[in-house]
């Protein structure tokens, strides 16, 4: 790091660890008790209608109990869960967005500068990634961990937030011109259930490469800060 | 193997947590705030208008309005009605108002109409489009003269589903609502039986269970502990929905 820029004393901001695990949390649970309310209709159509199977682009089976929150399929419950725990995951991202763009870390650590564009740079980055070194100079995040990264927070989460408005009824007579954003109603409920399944990945991948990279240190840190 | 056994057994334990923690008093309070919190944020974003359900074009009209629940009564005296058009069909406006009414369907045609394309969402997760035409329940509560000290209108309805009586409710607010009508036709014919013939009443900014239909009497209130299971509604007293289904 050349002289004069100043790295803060922690790895990783309170506000980003308070978040993390609140986020954790959230997205376990709504993840879960989500699968509960696909339970109730199997279907994802494109538009603003759609109820028959003729309509659907997508049919999925049944999500098994062990995959659900309550474990048991009950619509009215899962929706409890998820009507609270939206309200959490939405107002900790609201914060946690905020802290992050006071405190420099979107600017300092998720934005790529333009030589971490260049192929060769990548490149290298994926060789390391698929050698399992896990070790990356003075900078946080290398360019492919920043290009995940930006996907989840600037893309994957809001997206996640706004379709699950467009399906409030009564949030869409407030902002009508959201579902119009998505292109309907059914587009939007479509969209939730992609990126939801987009996210289940993001974090499948993310725990591999936390137990490659070394659990224990990365837990650790994300709890206490680390370095020091 | 010891791992594997290790992660079946945290999931498992989690899951029965969750389920513990569903029964608990403080998860109910705490459901109850986030509907609450929802419900602000729907009203303040709204940024203090009267939030209207978009309302869409014949065009977009969906090929056949999917019936869900009760498809029909089903009872002797229903069919009757059924036989002979829903003629001698009434409904009745009481309790918290001066003038308690009995409306044919004559009456209700006769009022002022209100013809609305709008977008059905069930509960499930389907959503269809239909063009609802009735009076506005603004124009019948103000006929009726509503009381000082009522909060809630009740919808009690002809159909028995599972054993119970279907019925629902909603604020003065919703009921007010310019787009809260008592449908009797459904993309300009009379109602058909399956989407609750001979009247609907259309909440627009609710899901689907909030749309009570084959409505046969229209109770105005100051509280909803005495009625039925005192949630509010049919399946807020069977199966523990949410009152406000605007989320």
């Amino acid at each position: 790091m050349a002289k004069g820029t100043t790295l803060p004393k922690k790895r990783h901001a309170l506000s980003t660890r308070i978040w993390h695990w609140i986020n954790a949390v959230s997205i376990i649970v709504l993840f879960m008790s989500g699968l509960n309310i696909a339970n109730a209709h199997k279907r994802l159509y494109w538009g603003n209608d759609g109820y028959d199977p003729a309509m659907a682009w997508f049919t999925h089976g049944k999500f098994p109990g062990w995959a659900t929150i309550p474990d048991f399929y009950s619509l009215a419950i899962a929706r409890d869960w998820h009507v609270l725990f939206s309200l959490v995951f939405g107002f900790s991202f609201l914060a946690f967005m905020i802290a992050a763009a006071l405190n420099g870390h979107i600017v300092r650590d998720l934005f790529a500068r333009a030589k971490e564009w260049r192929w060769s740079n990548i490149w290298t980055d994926i060789r390391e990634h698929l050698k399992l070194n896990f070790e990356h100079g003075t900078g946080k995040y290398n360019i492919l961990q920043k290009i995940a990264y930006a996907l989840v927070i600037f893309i994957a989460l809001p997206m996640m937030i706004f379709t699950g408005m467009v399906m409030s009824p009564g949030m869409e007579a407030a902002w009508p011109w959201m579902t119009d954003l998505f292109g309907g109603r059914q587009s939007a409920r479509s969209l939730h259930f992609i990126f939801a399944f987009g996210l289940v990945g993001f974090l499948a991948l993310h725990l591999v490469l936390v137990i490659l990279a070394g659990p224990f240190r990365q837990i650790h840190d994300m709890i206490t800060g680390g370095r020091e | 193997m010891q791992r594997r056994n290790f992660l079946v057994a945290a999931g498992a334990a989690f899951l029965t947590a969750c389920n513990k923690v569903g029964e608990t008093e403080t998860f109910a309070k705490l459901v109850e705030g986030a509907q609450n919190w929802h419900r602000g944020l729907h009203r303040s974003l709204g940024g203090g208008r009267i939030t209207m359900a978009p309302e869409y074009t014949r065009a977009e009209l969906s090929p056949n309005f999917r019936g869900n629940g009760s498809r029909t009564v089903g009872t002797p005296e229903y069919d009757a009605a059924q036989a002979e058009g829903f003629v001698n069909w009434q409904l009745a406006i009481d309790g918290l108002v001066e003038n308690p009414l009995m409306l044919n369907m004559e009456a209700i045609r006769a009022l002022p109409q209100r013809t609305q394309i709008t977008r059905h969402d069930c509960v499930e997760g389907w959503s269809a489009i239909g063009e609802w035409t009735g009076p506005q329940l603004s124009a019948i509560l103000n006929t009726a003269k509503v009381k000082e000290g009522a909060n809630f209108v009740v919808f009690h309805c002809a159909d028995n589903l599972n054993g119970a009586d279907y019925y629902e409710s909603c604020d003065m607010d919703d009921a007010f609502h310019p787009q809260t009508i008592v449908a009797h036709e459904l993309n300009g014919e009379a109602l058909p039986i399956k989407n609750g013939a001979p009247l609907r009443l259309r909440l627009e900014r609710q899901l689907g269970y909030k749309h009570p239909k084959f409505l046969t009497h229209i109770e105005v209130v100051a509280s909803l502990d005495d009625i039925h299971g005192g949630l509010g509604g049919y399946w807020e007293d069977r199966a523990g929905y949410q009152w406000y289904a605007g989320i």
